[in-house]
């Protein structure tokens, strides 16, 4: 398949959006709404539960299943109130010990006057500043779309996964095709060299665990992702503070190392 | 080392013209205005060579041979890399040291719209990480003037993963109790906007510089709509709660060099 087939794929409406992997994956959910500073952002949903009988705060990305929902969540795309909430909740998971778990699943933060208005660029940079340090194991999974700053908000992580045909990329596609060629149809080539697809990010060692989709139902492919996260979450849950957090600090450090 | 950099800076024979009222200016006559144009006062971009030059007494580069390559084999990188290097007559983005205004002595970081836009791949992510690093080692404040497009799409998810390298080394800096100062100039956007430009404890912006997340095109083409004026300049990220300062530039080293003393003691 090629990446931007795997593009396409990522985007299909028909594939599970955040909340799928929330209710499948945890028990006893309850959702905790808002950034206590401004609103509600339904592009983010987040809240606590039971992943088998360990408490976790799990923050996911919606983009919501028909036209209402749609408008609703805002096709997936967070306003600033959104990464608010999150860090909102990381914050609440730290103080209470929880692990926290990012579902990741947008084509990008939202790019609106009020965005704007309300510090996009903000919200973002405090998450990558405060995720950084959070004292409690992170594991960030890209099951669609990855776009950019907007993913990257709730990706700063100790171990990130992504499923066998989701995307992580700086720009879409699109956009870097008519950026640099003037040119969106040139997108396939544009995909092909951005080299986003989960082998080249884990390749690139941005991530850890690429998560098997092929002949598997989407139930199935959850099943599978919830005993991974288990797993990483029960050995983190193991290592010290410091060290988890230094470790952190290294994964990012050692990216594309010079 | 300045001493060299006020050479070269005044021994520029190329005339600039200003991009607002069509006048044209010897180098050192703009450069005796802080670069902003003796008739209509419209702000001339600069370079790190005349920034570092405007604000510091003293100035000592590291990383100074750092230079990208084309990790992802993306088409024309090379080639835009050469250019670049040619026409900005600069390594790349960023240039980073050790400064002193009035005997304070802080890490400095000063980034170059002229080298493919200011935009961040990994060398950029790097210098300024190794910056924050240095200060956090040596107890030092750091000043950062950014101007950036953002990310750099030609090193794909490498870039995107400097947003976050930096913005770590940005917070080990905090936690150790030091000083940061950004100062936004014209234009800072995407990728840097959204990370170290606004993670200083103190922002200072450039009159009328253009500060934002999403391009202005990108936002009207989603919004269908014309964008308001001023939207996304200085004053506006003022008003809305997110600059600190906006400062003339023939003001910044005597703001700079206050805010530094106030912290010193
Ligand atoms: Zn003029």
């Amino acid at each position: 398949m090629g990446a931007y087939e795997k593009v396409l794929k990522a985007r299909n409406s028909n594939r599970p959006s955040g909340a799928f992997f929330v209710n499948r994956m945890i028990t006893k959910f309850v959702e905790f709404h808002g950034d206590r500073r401004f609103s509600d952002d339904g592009a983010i949903v987040g809240g606590i539960g039971y992943l088998n009988d360990m408490p976790v705060t799990i923050i996911a990305m919606e983009r919501g299943d028909d036209v209402n929902e749609r408008i609703k969540r805002n096709f997936g795309c967070p306003s600033p109130e959104g990464y608010r909430k999150a860090l909102r909740l990381m914050k609440q998971a730290e103080k209470f010990n929880r692990p926290v778990i990012c579902i990741i699943n947008s084509s990008g933060a939202y790019c609106g006057i009020g965005a704007e208005e309300r510090g996009q660029g903000l919200a973002i940079a405090e998450n990558l500043m405060e995720m950084m340090t959070l004292k409690t194991p992170i594991i960030s999974v890209v099951t669609g779309e990855g776009g950019s700053g907007g993913a990257l908000a709730l990706s700063v992580a100790d171990s990130i996964f992504m499923l066998e045909n989701a995307v992580y990329s700086v720009i879409s596609p699109e956009g870097c095709a008519s950026i640099l060629w003037k040119d969106s149809a040139k997108a396939d080539e544009a995909a092909e060299a951005l080299k986003l697809t989960a082998n080249d990010l884990y390749n690139f060692d941005v991530a850890d665990k690429v998560i098997e989709e092929e002949n598997m139902s989407y139930d199935e492919i959850c099943d599978n992702l919830k005993c991974e996260i288990l797993a990483k979450l029960s050995e983190l849950k193991e290592m010290p503070i410091e060290e988890l957090l230094e470790k952190r600090y290294q994964k990012y450090r050692n990216i594309g190392k010079l | 080392m300045i001493g060299n950099f006020f050479k070269s800076l005044y021994g520029e024979k190329e005339n600039k013209v200003c991009k607002k009222c069509g006048r044209s200016f010897t180098y050192s006559e703009l450069a005796k205005h802080s670069m902003i144009c003796p008739n209509c006062g419209e702000y001339f971009r600069m370079t790190p060579r005349e920034r570092l030059v405007m604000i510091c007494d003293k100035f000592e580069e590291v990383d100074a041979n750092l230079t990208s390559e084309n990790v992802l084999n993306f088409p024309n990188y090379d080639e835009k890399l050469k250019t670049a290097t040619k026409t900005s007559s600069s390594k790349e983005a960023v240039v980073c040291g050790v400064a002193e205004i009035a005997g304070e002595k802080f890490v400095i970081f000063v980034m170059n719209s002229e080298f493919m836009m200011g935009s961040m791949g990994r060398v950029v992510g790097e210098k300024i990480t190794r910056a924050f690093e240095m200060a956090t080692e040596k107890k030092l404040p750091v000043v950062g003037f950014t101007t950036s497009g953002g990310a750099r799409m030609q090193e794909g998810i490498y870039s995107l993963m400097q947003m976050a390298k930096v913005s770590g080394a940005v917070k080990r800096h905090s936690d150790a109790g030091l000083l940061y100062i950004t100062v936004l100039t014209d234009p800072t956007t995407g990728g840097v906007t959204a990370s170290f430009a606004m993670e200083g404890d103190i922002i200072i912006a450039e009159p009328n510089a253009l500060v934002g997340f999403a391009g202005a095109r990108v936002i009207e083409q989603t919004i269908g709509q014309k964008l308001p004026e001023g939207f996304q300049r200085a004053e506006f990220l003022q008003e809305h709660g997110f600059v600190d300062v906006i400062e003339k530039r023939e003001k910044l080293k005597y703001t700079i060099s206050n805010i530094l003393k106030l912290h010193s003691c």
